[in-house]
């Protein structure tokens, strides 16, 4: 068993309204920014877990995004393992 | 005499709305009872509601560790029975989280912490919260929530329609919830979550006693015959 970090990115499904996204780009302009466009807000969350191997670690923490990490209604989830 | 309805009040860690709702529950002729998420049973309770509130803090998604407390495995099987459950704002939540309800809850379009009272317009007396309800009526409750958007598939929201399971729905729409939806209930009607709190509009002093109706009409889906004063 070897011990993987992995990273879970966590976005709104699409056709999913971001409010958040659309707060932040409504607010660049008067910040000055210009040319920045479809801002989307989601999670990071990073952990490590002992696995077999990098395939065993993606597979197993895959499984948690669907149980719990992430709302398969509303977000999808991607997982990279990092090590 | 028949002995009052028992209504479960279940206390999450965060929960903030418990006592408000045992309180209504009895002005209308039932008895409230707290239970605590950690226990494994309902101690006999009539019918079950989760109230409003941040549940473990809303940590990750409203709801979304919630529904590991071990009182949700009672609360399903209590479901499956037939029993009666009613979700109230963060109560809803965890009910679509654990899967007792299909959709989901959204931050509110405008990204607005809403706090203001509503009118609602019901949509069918065909639940466990709205069976001495009148379809068509109008009632004023309050709402106050965050994420209250209520978002589901197109499958889903067609056959919510079909089945006649939208409950209520906003009369103007506050949040951006698809087809106005402010409850739902479940294929077998006995389930129940909503965002408005009809327990913060159980007495004219506090603005509007429009919520009676759907609390009293909870504890007629108890299945225990009560004299109610609606």
């Amino acid at each position: 068993m070897t011990r993987f970090p992995v990273l879970v990115e966590i976005s709104l499904r699409e056709g999913i309204a971001d409010p958040q996204g659309a707060t932040i780009e409504r607010a660049l302009p008067a910040l000055g920014f210009e040319g920045i466009a479809d801002v989307q807000v989601g999670k990071a969350i990073r952990l490590t877990i002992e696995a077999d191997d990098a395939d065993d670690a993606r597979d197993r923490v895959r499984q948690l995004c669907d149980r719990l990490l992430a709302n398969p209604v509303i977000e999808d989830a991607a997982v990279t393992v990092l090590g | 005499m028949a002995r009052s309805p028992m209504v479960g009040v279940v206390v999450f860690p965060g929960s903030n709305c418990e006592h408000d709702v045992v309180e209504a529950v009895t002005s209308v002729g039932g008895r409230g009872v707290l239970l605590w998420h950690d226990q494994a049973d309902l101690g006999g309770v009539d019918a079950v509601v989760l109230p409003g509130g941040f549940a473990h803090g809303d940590y990750l998604r409203p709801g979304a560790i919630a529904r590991f407390s071990p009182i949700l495995d009672a609360i399903t099987a209590f479901a499956a029975d037939g029993g009666p459950v009613v979700g109230i704002c963060n109560g809803f939540q965890v009910l679509t989280e654990a899967g007792l309800l299909p959709g989901a809850l959204q931050k509110n379009r405008g990204l607005k912490f809403l706090c203001k009272t509503v009118e609602l317009r019901v949509a069918t007396e065909r639940s466990a919260l709205t069976c001495s309800a009148t379809p068509g009526s109008i009632l004023r409750i309050p709402i106050n929530h965050f994420e209250g958007q209520y978002t589901c598939d197109e499958r889903t929201l067609a056959t919510l329609r079909n089945d006649d399971r939208v409950v209520l729905r906003y009369v103007d729409n506050p949040n951006g919830s698809m087809d106005d939806i402010a409850g739902i209930c479940s294929e077998g009607r006995n389930v129940v979550g909503l965002m408005p709190h009809p327990e913060r509009a159980s007495d004219e002093l506090l603005g509007s006693a429009d919520g009676r109706v759907l609390l009293t009409s909870l504890l007629v889906a108890a299945g225990v015959a009560v004299a109610v004063a609606v």
